[in-house]
């Protein structure tokens, strides 16, 4: 059991926005407390009760009103997938749980090595050696208890890939290499889950976003079996401000399919080049 | 006839830019495969091509005035 966390505000009252607007805040102690009295545990009930009830919970609070509570509660009601948790997938991690995406399922069957700690967020010295997945879980467990996580330390495999996407609203390809990303977009696609799909190499990264009916991965590098295993991070290396960068364009992307709002990047790569400072979408298709 | 056309080397294949990028001298019909011979990229390397924006391939031929670019397999996170 957890000690409650210490809060210097009342656990349910009228607080303000930056810009004056009044709201009902409820604190994390009291989605805590909620959820043990009334929800079997289940934080993320707990905050959909809430915000279904003119409350904000206090963690949510800056989400507002870019979204509103309604989005929130779409949010908390997805399940998202990250499949990768190195540079791309532990920032992508602890910004959707910080964006409060109600479950997250975190596939990666790696430990920690040294040569992560120049951009993996949730590479620290004292868990090398340590389970990826199992990292993520805890750091998630840290910063948003509400969200339900469901942690796989294996490799994702043309055998299990389906089986691990299963409940998922979308994934998200955080992997480091090629070949394995076709066979993640076969899964999506198998299980009819949209894929956001994101890829560095130094100072440039890029991203797209496939539904199970877009043409995908081969668009951009060709047929499967003319795929080599790596591209051009094997010369380049894969730099810290690259790969948090392209972690939060693949988060916008999640938000944006969830709450089907803006543009999304289906049939076109958004390319990022920061040495250069340019940034372009190029279409796909004709 | 004088005519150029721009080019974009992204990533791995920054290391062909030439120096005069922006107006390089083509004769007119090339292809963009000539063009990536010519500047020593190689083939398996020059996996998306655009033209002017628009997705293209190898054997696109140019005749001045184009925006070319291309890009390497990048598969790192």
């Amino acid at each position: 059991m957890r000690d409650a966390p210490v809060s210097v505000k009342p656990d349910t009252t009228s607080r303000s926005f930056p810009d004056g607007k009044p709201y009902q805040g409820v604190s994390t102690r009291a989605i805590e407390n909620t959820a043990k009295l009334h929800f079997g545990n289940d934080g993320r009930s707990a905050e959909i009760f809430a915000l279904t009830h003119h409350g904000i919970p206090e963690r949510y609070a800056r989400n507002m009103h870019t979204f509103s509570s309604q989005d929130q509660v779409v949010l908390l009601n997805a399940c998202v997938c990250v499949v990768g948790l190195g540079g791309l997938g532990g920032a992508v991690t602890e910004i959707l749980a910080r964006l409060g995406i109600g479950a997250l399922t975190l596939i990666d069957g790696d430990v920690f090595e040294e040569s992560n700690l120049n951009r993996q967020i949730l590479s620290t010295l004292r868990w090398m050696g340590v389970s990826k997945a199992k990292t993520a879980g805890n750091r998630i467990q840290e910063i948003n208890p509400s969200v339900q996580i469901r942690i796989h330390e294996v490799f994702l495999d043309a055998l299990n890939g389906v089986q691990l996407l299963e409940g998922a609203t979308v994934v998200v390809d955080c992997l480091d290499n090629l070949k394995d990303r076709f066979v993640l977009e076969k899964a999506a696609k198998a299980a009819h889950i949209p894929l956001v799909s994101a890829a560095i190499a130094g100072t440039y990264g890029q991203i797209t976003t496939i539904f199970p009916e877009d043409s995908g991965l081969s668009l951009i590098y060709g047929p499967e079996e003319s795929v080599p295993t790596q591209g051009a991070e094997a010369s380049l290396g894969t730099l810290p401000y690259t790969a948090l960068l392209m972690a939060s364009l693949e988060c916008s992307e999640v938000a944006k399919i969830l709450l089907k709002r803006g543009s999304l990047l289906r049939n076109r790569l958004l390319i990022m080049n920061l040495m250069d400072n340019e940034m372009e979408s190029f279409p796909l298709v004709p | 006839m004088n005519t150029s056309i721009q080019i974009k080397l992204f990533a791995s294949l920054g290391r062909y830019m030439p120096n005069n990028s922006d107006r390089f001298p083509i004769g007119p019909g090339i292809t963009v495969r000539a063009l990536a011979l010519h500047l020593g990229i190689p083939l398996e390397s020059a996996k998306l091509i655009f033209v002017n924006g628009q997705k293209s391939d190898l054997s696109a031929t140019l005749s001045g005035g184009e925006r070319v670019a291309i890009f390497p397999p990048v598969g790192g996170g």
